[in-house]
C-alpha cells in the first residue's frame, strides 16, 4: 500500500438489482471527486465507466433478478479512483465480445460498454469467473 | 402528431428539429421512452428529415447510443436524413471512441445540419 493509496474516501455497498439504485451510489462517486477537485474529463470518464459496469451487474450479470445483489466498491484518492462491481451472474469473458467499432458491428445497438469501459479507464480486470469488474482511473495531468 | 416528453420538437424549412430535453440520458426507463419517441416521430409522423440537437445533452450512457443507431436505421429505412449537431466535445469523444461518428452524419451547430439537409 503507497502513499497514492491514501483513500480520501471509500465506499462499500451491497445493491438490489435495480438500476436506480446504482445511480444514487454514482451521485455520490461524483459529488466526492468533485469535492477533491478532479477535472471535468476525468469526471466525465469515470462517471460513464461506473454507469456501464453497474448496469451490466444489473441487466446482463443478475439479469434483473431481485434476489440477487450488486456488490459496489468505491475509492477516491487525490491521484486515483477505484471500483469493484461484483454481481451474482454466471459472469462472461470479456475478450469474446465482438469489437462495436468493427464495421460489420458499427450498427449493432448494444455492446458498447465493455470498451467504454476500457477506454476510459487507465486499468480494467476481470476475476476468472468473469463477475466482478475491477477499474481504476489514474488522474489526468 | 405524437405526445413527446423527452424530445422538443420543432419544424424548422422542413426539417424536424429534436431537442432533447433531458440533461443525463442514463436511465433505464428514460432510454426506453426516448426509443419509443424516437419511433412515433418516424412511423407515426412520418418525419423524414430529422435533426437531433444535443445542445442540452451533458452525458449519455452506451444504451442511449443503441437507440440513436435504431433511428438512423428507422430513418434510412424510410428515405429519409437524419443528422446530429450541437455535440459537446466529451460526447463528441464517446462517438469517437465507438467509431459511430463515421456512421453519424455530425455538424457542428444548427445552421450547419440545416444546411446539410440540401446536400
Amino acid at each position: 500500500m503507497g502513499a497514492s493509496n491514501n483513500w480520501l474516501w471509500t465506499c462499500s455497498e451491497t445493491i438490489p438489482s435495480e438500476t436506480h439504485e446504482g445511480q444514487r451510489l454514482v451521485k455520490q462517486l461524483l459529488s466526492k471527486l468533485e469535492e477533491h477537485s478532479w477535472g471535468m474529463s476525468d469526471v466525465f470518464g469515470i462517471h460513464l465507466a461506473a454507469e456501464e459496469a453497474i448496469v451490466n451487474a444489473i441487466k446482463h450479470g443478475n439479469a434483473y433478478n431481485p434476489e440477487k445483489n450488486v456488490q459496489i466498491e468505491m475509492n477516491v484518492g487525490a491521484d486515483r479512483v477505484s471500483l469493484r462491481i461484483t454481481d451474482e451472474g454466471p459472469g462472461f469473458n470479456p475478450v469474446e465480445v465482438p469489437d462495436p467499432t468493427e464495421e460489420e458491428n458499427l450498427e449493432n445497438e448494444s455492446g458498447r460498454g465493455v470498451m467504454l469501459i476500457k477506454a476510459y479507464m487507465t486499468d480494467v480486470r476481470y476475476n476468472d469467473r468473469g463477475n466482478s469488474v475491477f477499474m481504476e482511473k489514474v488522474r489526468s495531468q | 402528431m405524437a405526445d413527446h416528453r423527452r424530445l422538443g420538437v420543432s419544424e424548422v424549412s422542413g426539417v424536424t428539429v429534436v431537442q432533447f430535453i433531458d440533461r443525463k440520458i442514463l436511465d433505464d426507463s428514460q432510454i426506453q421512452e426516448i426509443g419509443q419517441e424516437f419511433t412515433a416521430l418516424v412511423e407515426q409522423d412520418q418525419k423524414k428529415n430529422i435533426l437531433l440537437n444535443f445542445s442540452h445533452v451533458e452525458f449519455l450512457s452506451s444504451s442511449a447510443l443503441g437507440k440513436l443507431i435504431n433511428l438512423e436505421k428507422q430513418v434510412k429505412a424510410h428515405s429519409g436524413k437524419l443528422r446530429m449537431s450541437n455535440i459537446r466535445p466529451e460526447i463528441m469523444e464517446v462517438f469517437a471512441i465507438t467509431k459511430l461518428n463515421k456512421l453519424f452524419d455530425i455538424r457542428e451547430d444548427l445552421p450547419d445540419a440545416l444546411a446539410a439537409f440540401k446536400s
